[in-house]
């Protein structure tokens, strides 16, 4: 019997595992050093914050993963040898492997600062920095003060979580408005302001220089390059990730920033794989980045290589973009290309529409000259997936998309709906006046 | 491991600790609790009316103030900081001290009202004598310890849906749904009936959307004798309670799945998700405790249905001559009724259900029609192989006042604010059935948007694990769902709707979700 052997148990591992163990009878091990179970690491936040216990952000119950012959390994793999076809564990084992799977995903960025490794000083990503949070952050009587350093999505959830235990929190962003080099400046600014209004100090165009210490060895303040020295017990650095390879710098399998795969999610070295946040395509699909540390194409990248290992050998060939975050109180989802003024094509234009009172607000991005609809960001109002997924592959162009955007609403029923006033400053924005029509669920089903 | 403060006390760090208006509220509304308590020991109050009127005032403006306190000088959104490290809500010290001070209102309640200060044939003393005042304002009768707990319920049901509405004023769909449960509590449970016993004292007293078998007495033989004793308004009212199960709730649950009764109507749910809303996480969302739920709910369904059908066989008589609807025709008509909600589930919807719940429905149906055929050549008395008194007397007191009271509101604080419900209710067993096989609701998940977080689940009061599905690109079709749309508020990425359409797709089940390669998906969920 082949014996399929996933180092990782995130979302990528367990995903192969569970689509391997549907699809054949291999045998199947994950080896992982974080945790004895697989759990969502987007959720970790409310474990802090006392929405769940940690034991709710397990998705499958304990008894799942023997009932599904998935043999978990609790370990640290300090060697691939892939002459021989095995791994060496931290401890002395040994497991041995028909094919590997390497799902290691991420580890937070550190880019040199001085001080970076005190105690006090964090990211936030395992289950382990989760632990060594309630350690650092208790409460406001242990920590008077957090910094935290890079205005990005992981950056945001740790300081909503502080704010939670009304922890004072410095928020260094080295933009000019928040994470503006992925949204535009309308989303961006409108998210300036609901973070002022959480009481975190947000301070823009502000970058660390050096964390201080105290006679202990744990950090007690940092300064900037504005000339500040903040007081803090607490430093998080969430200035974005980078893949987990360390582990495999000397293996023979080829490397990058991170494991680099082709389209079969195959390294250089036969039966062997790398899925999720530690994979990286030699070439960029589309305008996707070559790594990407989402969720949701960590899964798909498991269901695909799960496809290959069980003799249907297939294509990491993503569909149309999504994805989505929460800003403290504010809903994110994105379907298709919506770039920043940063990144924008050189065709794309923007719609953008925003409440007059509410943190709800819109971006369209759509073709110059034909007006084909390229994606939408949304704040606020929720959007089917299934309609946008529908109305990219149809090609649909700006115009239908507003006539039609009743729709693609998902907020809950009796929710306020926006689409009349969407479509009138589309109108007034650029000449037209396109009517938006009723939503339908003939439409939204595709009956009839 | 977790340092976070655990202990009980009421002070400690944010999010557990309470500011000061929380804590002054607090001891108003048990000041006002305590007014209640003072009567028990029979300190008499010289003015009862003045009395009731600062106690129920007292606990009404505490839970008002402290929602006020909790929510008012925050930002819309979900407010659930802490929910697990506050002893009240964890089933911690104050968990388990409010689960058995509820518990024991319950047993006096139901077993014990003379300590209540229920007198018969004399002046109530107590607590009781207290709501005297009000009672004969309202219907001209003294109070009864029913009135006491309906009052207090209803009290609970309003003060607790102002703190709801406050906690979720972003969500609209929360705010009507709460509106609705707090305006048929008043009017229905609480004002009409006492109305119309002021109007016309034959009627029995009739919740109207207290419907059969939550209703498990509404056909016996004193409320039968009621109805018709008091002419044409009491028929009225027999027919639409005939009505309400078989005809208005089929068609409501067809169009909008059973939340149109179990979250938007319903007392026991208008209590579950004001008054309970604190303990909705604590719900078993195990596969197994799903298994026993479904035995059990089941089998009070079974259990309810022999016990009315030997009841109303128990009054009706053999001559036909004298009315058409005789014991014969009526147990003929039961066993036809079976037959036919049997035959159709096995016929068309025999691929919707799981293993047991064949074996399950096999089962009953086999014994309750060999019951039934057993009775028609046995000739014997005892339909069902027990006086039908027996069985109505070991229903009201295990189901009636055990389950729905005791355990189901008493354990609020340990098992989450729907026991009852779920495993309990068999009004919401046979809405759910119906949800389950033939509804245009479901809670649509929205392609792969799921990001396994668990704050569905967690929150959900009925113990679905809501994430199984959602994180599997499947819709949420479960017999179980009453629709309270929590799972839809707390989802950080949009995930969740609750909305009805058309049944087919409505089950769809997949492996591989939207977002991934076209030609993947088609080639995996088509198999």
């Amino acid at each position: 019997m082949e014996h399929i052997v996933i180092i990782g148990n995130g979302i990528s591992g367990v995903t192969a595992a569970r689509h391997i163990r549907k699809n054949s009878d291999k045998k199947i091990i994950i080896v992982s050093t974080e945790t004895d179970y697989f759990f969502s690491r987007t959720a970790l936040m409310y474990v802090y914050m006392g929405h769940m216990k940690f034991e709710h952000i397990q998705p499958y119950e304990n008894w799942f993963w023997k009932k599904n012959r998935i043999h978990l390994v609790k370990g640290y793999v300090e060697r691939v040898e892939h002459t021989s076809k095995n791994l060496v564990l931290k401890n002395g084992e040994n497991i041995a492997y028909d094919k590997l799977i390497i799902a290691t995903g991420s580890k937070p960025n550190k880019f040199g600062w001085p001080g970076q490794d005190l105690k006090g000083v964090q990211g936030l990503y395992s289950k382990q920095d989760l632990d060594a949070l309630e350690v650092s952050a208790p409460n406001k009587d242990v920590c008077k003060r957090a910094v935290i350093v890079g205005g990005g999505l992981i950056g945001i959830e740790l300081a909503e979580m502080l704010r939670t235990r009304d922890i004072p929190v410095t928020f260094l962003v080295r933009e000019t408005s928040f994470w503006n080099g992925v949204l535009p400046k309308g989303e961006s600014q409108m998210l300036n302001e609901h973070i002022a209004e959480h009481h975190i100090d947000l301070r823009l165009e502000t970058n660390l220089v050096e964390i201080l210490a105290d006679e202990n060895g744990h950090a007690r303040a940092v300064t900037t390059d504005k000339g500040n020295t903040i007081e803090c017990n607490m430093v998080g650095l969430t200035a974005g990730v980078s893949p987990n390879i360390d582990f495999l710098k000397d293996s023979g399998i080829e490397l990058g920033r991170g494991v680099k795969v082709n389209r079969y999610l195959e390294t250089n070295i036969p039966d062997i794989y790398a899925i999720g946040d530690c994979a990286e395509q030699h070439e960029a699909i589309g305008n996707r980045r070559p790594i990407e540390a989402v969720w949701y194409t960590g899964r798909m990248m498991g269901e695909t290589v799960a496809q290959t290992i069980c003799g249907n050998k297939i294509q990491y060939s993503p569909g149309h973009w999504f994805n989505s975050a929460k800003f403290l109180d504010i809903e994110y989802q994105t379907y298709g290309w919506v770039f920043s003024e940063r990144g924008m094509k050189e065709n794309e234009q923007h719609f953008h529409w925003r409440h007059s009172q509410e943190k709800i607000c819109i971006t369209i991005a759509f073709h110059k000259e034909t007006g084909l609809f390229l994606g939408i960001n949304t704040f606020g109002i929720r959007m089917r997936h299934e309609i946008f997924d529908r109305w990219l592959t149809e090609g649909r162009n700006v115009d239908y998309v507003m006539e039609h955007l009743a729709d693609a609403n998902f907020d809950p029923e009796f929710y306020s709906n926006y689409e009349q006033e969407i479509t009138s400053k589309f109108n007034s924005d650029f000449g037209k006046s396109i009517a938006s029509k009723k939503k339908s669920l003939k439409r939204i089903f595709a009956i009839g | 491991m977790s340092t976070y403060d655990k202990s009980m006390a009421l002070t400690g760090q944010p999010p557990k600790a309470l500011n000061m208006g929380q804590k002054l509220a607090t001891l108003l509304g048990m000041s006002g609790l305590g007014i209640l308590a003072l009567t028990l020991f029979n300190i008499d109050f010289p003015n009862k009316g003045l009395w009731l009127t600062i106690a129920l005032s007292a606990i009404f403006i505490g839970v008002f103030w402290y929602s006020q306190a909790a929510y008012a000088s925050k930002l819309k959104g979900i407010k659930n900081d802490g929910v697990w490290f506050k002893s009240v809500s964890s089933r911690g010290l104050w968990g388990w001290m409010s689960g058995i001070a509820l518990t024991g209102f319950y047993i006096v309640l139901y077993f014990y009202p003379q300590y209540l200060g229920l007198v018969k044939d004399g002046e109530n003393i107590g607590v009781i004598a207290l709501f005297d005042p009000l009672s004969k304002m309202l219907s001209g009768n003294p109070a009864s310890q029913w009135f006491v707990y309906g009052t207090l319920y209803t009290v609970a049901i309003l003060a607790f849906g102002i703190k709801f509405i406050w906690k979720y004023r972003h969500n609209r769909y929360e705010k009507i749904r709460t509106v609705s449960v707090m305006f048929f509590q008043t009017a229905f449970a609480f004002l009409i009936p006492e109305i119309m016993a002021r109007l016309n004292g034959k009627i029995p007293y009739y919740d109207l959307k207290n419907m059969w078998p939550l209703n498990y007495y509404n056909f016996e033989r004193y409320r039968i004798n009621g109805f018709i004793d008091s002419g044409d308004i009491g028929m009225a009212m027999l027919i639409f309670g005939i009505l309400s199960i078989f005809v208005i709730s089929p068609i409501l649950t067809f169009k909008y799945g059973k939340r149109w009764y179990c979250s938007w109507v319903c007392g026991c749910g208008g209590l579950a998700e004001t008054a309970g809303d604190s303990f909705r996480h604590l719900s078993d969302k195990s596969k197994m405790a799903w298994k026993v739920e479904r035995w059990v709910v089941h089998s009070v369904v079974v259990f309810v249905t022999l016990m009315t059908t030997a009841v109303i066989y128990s009054y009706l008589g053999n001559d036909t001559s004298k009315y058409w609807l005789t014991k014969s025709v009526f147990l003929g008509g039961v066993a036809l009724v079976l037959t036919a909600v049997f035959v159709w589930v096995m016929l068309f919807k025999r691929e919707q259900l799981q293993k047991d719940a064949k074996y399950g429905a096999i089962g009953y149906f086999v014994i309750i029609m060999a019951l039934i055929g057993l009775h028609f050549f046995s000739g014997d008395g005892n339909i069902f192989l027990f006086k039908s008194e027996t069985l109505r007397k070991t229903y009201g007191f295990l189901i009636g006042s055990i389950f729905s009271g005791v355990i189901g509101t008493g354990f609020y604080p340990i098992f989450g604010n729907r026991v009852w419900c779920r495993f309990g209710c068999p009004m919401a067993a046979i809405l759910g059935f119906q949800q389950r096989l033939f509804s245009r609701f479901r809670i649509t998940t929205n392609g792969g948007q799921c990001i396994s977080c668990g704050n569905c689940s967690t929150y959900c009061e009925m113990g679905i694990d809501v994430r199984a599905y959602a994180q599997k690109g499947e819709n949420i079709v479960r017999s179980s769902c009453v629709g309270c749309g929590i799972c839809s508020a707390v989802c950080p990425r949009g995930v969740l709707k609750l909305e009805n359409g058309p049944q087919k797709g409505r089950i769809n089940p997949t492996e591989v979700l939207l977002g991934n390669e076209v030609d993947l998906m088609d080639l995996v969920n088509q198999k």
